[in-house]
C-alpha cells in the first residue's frame, strides 16, 4: 500500500510496498514473491503495538523504471483525471512559473 | 529505503493525489491481535472493483464514465474457494489485464490457502469482499462509512473473522 494514503487515511497497521499499482501482492505468477509479502503483512500484525503504523517491505520490483510506471496504467486515463487533468496542468504551470520569477 | 509513494505515478496523476488535505480522523482504530496469528480466521477486502462473475454485476463503470466525479460505492462479495477464472474486474484506473494475469495480485487466495494448509494462519473466511477504491472527487467514503462497512463487518463476525487483510489496488 502506498504510505501516503495509510498516513492520510489513518490505517491501523500497514505494510508499505513498493510496487506499480494492481500489483500489491507482486508480480502476477511470482508466487515466491507473493508469499513472501504475505508473510511480512502477517509479521505487522504479530509486532506491530501503535495504531497508525507503517512498516516499509524491502521488497523490490524487477522491471525496470519506466517500464513499470507504464504497466499498470489503463489504455485511456480514468474519466476523473481526463476531466482535471487541463485543471492540474495549469497548476503545474502556475508553479513553475511561481519558480522562475 | 522508505517505499516511495509516488515512484510509478505520472507527474499529472501525483499532483492530483498531492491536492488531498485530508488528515486521519484521531484516535485511529485498533484493535490488539486476539490470538496468535496461526490461530486467527482471516477476512479479506479488496478495493480493486474484483467480482464474481456471473453471479453478481460488475461495479458501476458506465455510471462513473458519465459522471467523473461519482464512484460506485457498493460491495461485491466472492466466495473463498471459487476458480480464480471466474473473478473479473470493472475498474477504470488500473490496468485491468495485469490483474486478471493472475488474480493473486489483489485477492491472494491461493497463498492464503497454501498458508493455511501449513498451519501459519488458522483459516480464511467463506467470503471475500471486493469495493471500488475510487469513491469520486472530492472523495466521499460516508456511503462506505454508514452503509457498507458496517454490513461488511457484520458479515466478518458473524463468520468468526479475527482479522482483516485489506489490499488496496
Amino acid at each position: 500500500m502506498m504510505p501516503f494514503w495509510a498516513q492520510k487515511v489513518g490505517v491501523p497497521r500497514t505494510l508499505a510496498v513498493e510496487f506499480p499499482f494492481g500489483q500489491t501482492l507482486g508480480r502476477a505468477h511470482d508466487a515466491a514473491q507473493q508469499m513472501r509479502v504475505l508473510r511480512q503483512s502477517l509479521n505487522v500484525l504479530a509486532k506491530v503495538n501503535t495504531p497508525g503504523e507503517i512498516v516499509h517491505s524491502d521488497e523490490t520490483w524487477p522491471q525496470p523504471l519506466e517500464e513499470a510506471q507504464k504497466i499498470w496504467q489503463p489504455s485511456e486515463p480514468s474519466p476523473i483525471i481526463a476531466e482535471l487533468a487541463p485543471r492540474i496542468r495549469e497548476i503545474l504551470r502556475e508553479r513553475r512559473r511561481g519558480k522562475a520569477e | 529505503m522508505p517505499v516511495d509513494s509516488f515512484k510509478y505515478l505520472p507527474r499529472l496523476i501525483a499532483m492530483f493525489y498531492q491536492t488531498t488535505t485530508r488528515e486521519p480522523e484521531l484516535p485511529i482504530p485498533w484493535t490488539p491481535l486476539p490470538r496468535p496469528v496461526d490461530e486467527c480466521t482471516f477476512g479479506l477486502v479488496t478495493s480493486g472493483g474484483l467480482y464474481h462473475r456471473g453471479s453478481e454485476p460488475a461495479f458501476d463503470i458506465e455510471r462513473e464514465r458519465k459522471e467523473p466525479t461519482w464512484g460506485d460505492p457498493t460491495f461485491r462479495t466472492i466466495p473463498t474457494n471459487v476458480d480464480l477464472h471466474e473473478i473479473h474486474i470493472s475498474h477504470l484506473h488500473i490496468n485491468q489485464a495485469m490483474v486478471l494475469e493472475d488474480i493473486n495480485v489483489l485477492l491472494p487466495l491461493d497463498r492464503m490457502r497454501e498458508l493455511m494448509a501449513a498451519e501459519e494462519i488458522g483459516g480464511v473466511a467463506e467470503y471475500a469482499y471486493s469495493f471500488m477504491g475510487f469513491q469520486g472527487y472530492p472523495p466521499d467514503a460516508s456511503a462506505w462509512r454508514e452503509t457498507y462497512g458496517p454490513q461488511v463487518a457484520e458479515r466478518f463476525l458473524s463468520e468468526g473473522v479475527h482479522c482483516v487483510l485489506l489490499t488496496p489496488a
